[in-house]
């Protein structure tokens, strides 16, 4: 047992501990993007324009309600197609270059947490209390000082635990990228379950190494709430 | 080829694989459905090794992709071979339908506990000691008072997770069941026209409409009582 997952060429202890390391870092690198996407989403659905309401919703309600495998396949195969037009045009004669399984997992995962992320911050944005930021016009801020000092802080404060919970569902998500071939825990573990036809232990161990994250990333956000919270008066 | 000839010359086997969907997101939400309330009420009232124990099965569906769990029992079992074959079980776990069915009803049945226990401990008490009082038996009590007000509350988020469960049930699809997902894998392979994973879209849309469509209604109906101005 202990020599299956020994360290070196002998075990599969550090290649499965590799995967563990690209499933955060492929997670890492998504939580901005999808931030971001998130925030210009929530931003459009509280535009003036209805034109922007009704394309955040569009983008919302599409990407809630399709299946994250889906989204993925569209991202992966989609934008590689993509790409292999786009290089035809320019360069006819040059091998295209090849869309890497990172950077759909990361396109993909980000689309999504985006349109759920968007929700929240919407949902954080309208529960602010409305004479604060009256009281700072008042004051004669500029709106972009409303933002940063009025609102934004309190919305980080009303949106964590929302975006915590989407936090861990994306992390659970980039399993979904080893089926385009990125070689993450999921992945790792079924090279290691070829050779060692052990199906039952190693599945085993990377559900315990995903639970051992997600709890992991419970805890961190339960402190950052907490921490977020400091000033508030409990009433 | 242009959609519309992709989505005619294919709607056979898409609708086939819509009707797979349908079938392993209803028994998987129905047979957790049968569990959860029973387990939701251990897990608010039940004896403390019966809390501890559900919370760690919870914490674990919860914390682990559905995919890892899926990959768990259907390449897993395959560990367990000869002694599955010995009590007669192979024939379940070698069937890739039957280990999806599992493991979407167990997933699905973690997420119904705990929105379930949640609703039967807002409940409020002056119901439950009120019904005590008129001499209701237990089971009486659960029947009349406790489910059907959790079941009120819980109604809109029990939905969440039959929408959440069927976007999961795509994931069959990677051990070879032949859902939606997988007949639309199974087609573009054949012919690299990304229009069938559009196609696949517009139904996954259409069956989430349809669903939150109709479980709207069955709200109104658990509520009617509730609503203002109704004739009676």
């Amino acid at each position: 047992m202990t020599d299956l997952f020994a360290w070196g060429d002998a075990g599969w202890g550090d290649e499965i501990l590799f995967g563990a390391l690209t499933t955060i870092r492929l997670a890492l690198v998504s939580l901005p993007v999808g931030l971001a996407i998130g925030l210009t989403v929530a931003a459009l659905s509280m535009a003036q324009s209805r034109v922007a309401r009704a394309i955040a919703t569009g983008y919302t309600t599409l990407m809630r309600g399709l299946p994250e495998i889906l989204t993925l396949f569209i991202v992966y195969n989609g934008v590689g197609m993509l790409i292999n037009v786009v290089s035809g045009w320019i360069a006819p004669d040059a091998r295209p270059p090849e869309l890497s399984p990172f950077i759909a997992g990361v396109a993909a995962l980000a689309m999504v947490f985006g349109a759920f992320s968007a929700e929240v911050i919407r949902g954080a944005f309208t529960a602010l209390d409305k004479g604060q930021t009256e009281a700072a016009r008042a004051f004669g801020m500029r709106p972009v000082q409303i933002l940063f000092l009025v609102q934004l802080p309190q919305v980080w404060r009303l949106a964590l635990p929302g975006l915590g919970n989407l936090w861990i569902n994306m992390l659970k998500d980039t399993a979904l990228v080893s089926v385009i071939a990125l070689d993450e825990l999921m992945r790792a573990t079924k090279v290691a379950i070829g050779v060692t036809k052990q199906p039952f232990t190693f599945y085993l161990i990377a559900c315990l190494i995903y639970w051992g994250l997600s709890v992991a990333s419970e805890v961190g956000l339960a402190r950052m709430e907490r921490r977020a919270n400091r000033y508030v008066v409990k009433r | 080829m242009h959609p519309i000839e992709i989505l005619t010359a294919n709607l056979p086997a898409l609708l086939d694989g819509l009707w797979m969907t349908i079938k392993l997101t209803g028994l998987g939400a129905i047979a957790a459905g049968l569990c959860a309330p029973w387990l939701a009420l251990a897990r608010a009232n039940g004896p403390r090794w019966a809390q501890w124990g559900l919370r760690g099965y919870i914490s674990f569906i919860r914390g682990t992709p559905i995919l890892a769990q899926l990959f768990l029992v259907f390449y897993g079992s395959g560990q367990f071979r000869p002694f599955l074959t010995d009590i007669g079980l192979w024939s379940f776990f070698r069937d890739p339908f039957n280990c999806a069915l599992l493991v979407f009803a167990v997933n699905s049945c973690a997420y119904q506990t705990e929105i379930l226990r949640g609703a039967i401990s807002a409940v409020p008490r002056g119901q439950i000691e009120g019904a005590h009082a008129l001499g209701l038996k237990r089971w009486q009590v659960l029947r009349f008072i406790t489910f059907p007000n959790a079941y009120r509350m819980a109604w809109p988020a029990l939905g969440n997770e039959v929408i959440l469960l069927m976007k999961a049930s795509a994931l069959a699809s990677i051990v070879t069941v032949f859902e939606l997902m997988g007949r639309t894998r199974q087609i573009f392979s054949r012919s690299f026209d990304l229009s069938v994973y559009l196609w696949a879209a517009v139904f996954y849309l259409a069956l989430t409409a349809g669903f939150v469509f109709l479980w709207r209604l069955a709200e109104r109906r658990l509520s009617h009582h509730l609503r203002q101005g109704d004739a009676p």
